[in-house]
């Protein structure tokens, strides 16, 4: 076996290590059903995952969490499979599966031994067109899906916190609602709202077929053909911009939420890859949270954690993966016998400092030796690999451009990011919460408050 | 720059139908035991040293395992912890450290490039073997363990988790939250850690695994090398038998949430149980399996009353807990409740059918390699071998004990281990004045 050395010619340290990449492989069938194939020969293994170009980005006001509602139906049957049987029988040939929502996708997913693959695609070819969504069916599975959103969002303080945040930064965008929906939304979806919503993203041409996996590219793409191949096309609606607002001050709140800890949040209006202007400004981003968060390293531990000691714990966060416009996001848990003020400014003055100061060359380096380590060890989980090629897809950038990110970083220069710290990280687009925890018991009187199913 | 793109991947011939995990295995010349995996695909090695010091080892200083763990990377040899986590950042390597009942962890995942490796390495054995636990860092670190815990009291899940183990487990080491509790966390001066720290990371109580594109004789080198600094020393005493409890008994406990946690349960199976196999394959049946289970059918798809609903055997060296979990709104706890202990009881009094027997058996034996198909899991794997001293075919006859699993053992074994009058029951949450009564 042989590895392409490659020298990171820009660094001064010594750092060498081997790219090892496998092509994928695309084709599109007639009727518009793109398929990506990347072998891994390791284990007998495949995986198969469908991704929708449909999220809780793509929902109108009134019916928030339709797509994850609609995710948690696609298990309640076909006229041929009634419900159960899908996952019935995918455990029966050993299969792994779920599914999963986010802002800008919904995804299905089986993990088998590679002999099993037909079973997979008969079923998913199958619940791509013919579901059937029954009033019965639903009415159990919003009280599930009502439950998912207590456990995830209403008893966890700060999932609380954010979700009151996204909803202040946001103004027009669609970013402002939680994926899970809110709970009024909920508890109103109707089956006819959810077959709109089936009929309307649920098409060959709007979803892409990622395998990867112990198969080769050609029986991947005849197994397709004969499972997806007969499904028609569908005529899509174009999909409304939904663009946000410009921010023009900083906006901020206070969340009296009933936990133990204080905590502050800060989110800086930033472009994705997909709607930077100039794609570096993305990537100098990725560094940027990198300087901060890439690790012990990195200044938040190194600065605010140990150093000045102000914060218990402190993150920084950008997601350069999404299809609109994001937040950059910071935050933190002060010290004992530290305030949420002092915690800002030394979150802020963090920031000052990437505005006035070049980062230094080692920390440059240290981010991209490990944005490469990262691009290596990254083949150890074939799900992880078609997580990339599915999510850079499905948002619209080509997944190519999964392929081109170590590059990409690597030619972030001191200079870009500090111009990206100037240019985005200001006060005018800044939002700011504050958790002020309240006592437990507070929390009795809110928790009836809230809508019970 | 460009990346070169290169088929290297498409090289490989495709391996048998089941992969045959080949786990070698010999000691270091201070008696560590080592276990290695040869996986030469990918330019990366996963490597662990493991030291019998988990949280079971606490003694009357609950938490002070994890709090010894947590310490090692903030400074050690010459270096504090910026300088520490430099060397490894700057050549793409991680390096992390944790603690379960049994055993305190610290694990690397570097990349094979020979400079790049032996700066991790040479981090990663002072780390072990030289850390300073300089009060500075034992100061921090100590008011951060306080803030996590005050933190657990936010969760609902963490309360009941906590209530839970103590009431399988009661004066067992098993019986404490691995991190600690504020009471006794507070009281730590950091003496306690240096004393922890010498009397369990010893060579003796130690044992390495290695998976990863290296060859036997650099494996060998590699783990020498990592241990070489620590003294032989000793292993602990065993660890005390776990007691059953002695009754049935339920706790409720208030608390200012919008769903109510259920715990259900009893101290379960341990790794050489000769019975684990059997508890295994029926737990898979009863709540084990995902989406199809008999509990996850029950409570959430017939009844819309849970999110998740499933049931798990943990086993450790001595048994771990046997626990049913679900998450209702508060007014539905006493309705969830009966149903978790319907399908329970009816499992144990009459066993699965043939049919349930032989979907769950496809479903495991049809699907094993992928439980090992990344270098992660086979570390993983490898490291519950060594530790608790299971065959080195663990993985290549795991199939072959599940199909010779029969539906009367099933239904014997656990009549004989999960003695219904035994249960205990653990909720967290708010009681709802409406709701029919829960006992």
């Amino acid at each position: 076996m042989k590895y392409k050395l490659l020298v990171l010619l820009q660094l001064c340290l010594p750092l060498t290590a081997y790219s090892a990449e496998v092509k994928v492989q695309e084709r599109i069938l007639n009727n518009g059903l793109k398929i990506l194939v990347k072998e891994d020969h390791r284990s007998p293994v495949v995986v198969s995952q469908i991704w929708y170009k449909v999220g809780s980005s793509y929902e109108p006001g009134g019916i928030t969490g339709a797509s994850h509602m609609l995710e948690h139906m696609m298990f309640k049957g076909t006229e041929k499979h009634p419900a159960g049987e899908f996952s019935r029988i995918i455990a029966e040939n050993g299969g792994d599966e779920n599914a999963f929502t986010g802002r800008d996708y919904t995804a299905y997913f089986q993990t088998m031994e590679k002999s099993r693959l037909p079973v997979s695609f008969e079923l998913e070819a199958d619940r791509m067109r013919n579901l059937r969504l029954s009033p019965e069916e639903l009415k159990k599975e919003l009280e599930v899906v009502y439950e998912e959103r207590r456990m995830r969002t209403e008893d966890k303080p700060r999932a609380k916190v954010e979700e009151y945040f996204m909803a202040m930064a946001f103004t027009s965008s669609p970013y402002k609602h939680p994926v899970i929906g809110w709970p009024s939304d909920i508890e109103n979806y109707t089956v006819p709202d959810l077959q709109a919503w089936y009929d309307r993203w649920y098409a060959p041409n709007n979803a892409t077929l990622v395998v990867i996996g112990d198969v080769q590219p050609e029986e991947v793409f005849g197994l397709a053909q004969k499972f997806f191949g007969e499904i028609k096309t569908s005529e899509l609606k174009p999909l409304k911009p939904q663009t946000e607002m410009p921010q023009v001050g900083e906006r901020r709140m206070t969340l009296k939420v009933p936990a133990k800890l204080p905590y502050i949040l800060l989110g800086y209006k930033v472009p994705s890859l997909k709607t930077a202007e100039q794609p570096e400004e993305a990537y100098a981003l990725e560094v940027l949270a990198g300087v901060l968060d890439g690790g012990n390293s990195a200044r938040l531990s190194s600065q605010l954690v140990r150093g000045k000691q102000i914060a218990s714990s402190a993150g920084a966060g950008y997601d350069l993966s999404s299809r609109m416009s994001e937040l950059f996001l910071l935050d933190a848990t002060p010290v004992k016998d530290k305030t949420l003020t002092d915690m800002e400014k030394a979150l802020k003055a963090e920031v000052t400092k990437l505005q006035n100061e070049l980062i230094s060359t080692e920390e440059l380096q240290r981010i991209k030796a490990q944005v490469l380590a990262q691009a290596v060890y990254q083949h150890d989980s074939m799900f992880y690999q078609g997580m990339q090629l599915g999510m850079y897809e499905t948002i619209g950038l080509g997944w190519q451009k999964a392929d081109q990110y170590v590059e990409n970083i690597n030619k972030v220069t001191p200079e870009q990011v500090q111009a990206v710290a100037k240019k985005y990280l200001v006060e005018e687009h800044l939002n700011v919460a504050y958790m002020e925890p309240q006592t437990m018991a507070t929390l009795a009187n809110n928790a009836h408050k809230h809508p019970a199913k | 720059m460009m990346i070169k793109i290169m088929g290297w991947m498409l090289l490989l011939v495709a391996g048998p139908l089941l992969a045959k995990v080949n786990i070698e295995h010999w000691q270091t010349s201070k008696g560590s035991q080592v276990y290695f995996i040869a996986a030469p695909e990918l330019p990366m090695v996963d490597i662990k040293v493991i030291f019998d010091a988990g949280s079971a080892r606490d003694g009357k200083q609950f938490g002070i395992a994890a709090l010894t763990s947590a310490l090692l990377d903030t400074g050690a040899g010459i270096w504090n912890a910026d300088q520490i986590a430099q060397r490894l950042e700057s050549v793409g390597a991680a390096l992390g450290s944790d603690v379960s009942y049994d055993m305190a962890t610290v694990s690397l995942r570097s990349l094979t490039e020979p400079k790049l490796l032996e700066s991790a390495l040479e981090t990663m054995q002072t780390v072990i073997s030289k850390p300073r636990f300089a009060d500075a860092d034992f100061k921090r670190d100590l008011a951060r363990t306080l803030a996590g815990l005050k933190q657990l009291e936010e969760s609902p899940a963490a309360q009941a988790d906590i209530a839970f183990t103590k009431a399988l487990y009661g004066d067992h080491p098993y019986a404490h939250n691995s991190d600690g509790e504020m009471a006794t966390v507070g009281k730590f001066k950091v003496a306690d850690v240096k004393e922890f720290y010498r009397r369990h990371y010893v060579a003796a109580n130690a044992m390495v695994v290695i998976v990863g594109a290296l060859s036997k004789e650099q494996a060998e080198q590699t783990a020498e090398k990592l241990l070489a600094n620590l003294p032989v020393g000793q292993k602990p005493a065993p660890l005390a038998d776990v007691v059953m409890p002695s009754a049935a008994k339920r706790q409720d406990i208030e608390f200012p949430s919008t769903q109510t946690h259920v715990l259900v349960g009893l101290p379960g199976s341990y790794r050489q149980d000769p019975d684990y196999f059997t508890l295994y394959l029926g737990n898979h049946i009863l709540g084990g399996s995902g989406l199809v289970s008999k509990l996850f059918n029950e409570i959430r798809e017939k009844r819309g009353l849970a999110y998740s609903a499933s049931s798990m055997f943990a086993p450790y060296l001595k048994p771990g807990p046997f626990e049913i979990s679900l998450q209702t709104r508060n007014e539905k706890t006493a309705e969830a409740i009966t149903v978790l202990n319907q399908t329970l009881a009816d499992f144990i009094n009459n066993g699965p059918t043939e049919a349930e027997l032989t979907a769950a058996k496809q479903n495991i034996t049809g699907g094993f390699a992928m439980r090992f198909d990344t270098n992660k899991e086979l570390a993983g794997y490898a490291a519950m071998i060594g530790f608790y001293q299971l065959p080195l075919d663990y993985l290549d006859t795991f199939p072959q004990k599940i199909e010779q699993v029969t539906v009367a053992q099933i239904k014997d074994t656990f009549k004989k281990r999960v003695p219904l009058d035994l249960l205990q029951t653990v909720t967290v949450g708010q009681k709802i004045a409406a709701a029919p009564s829960a006992k």
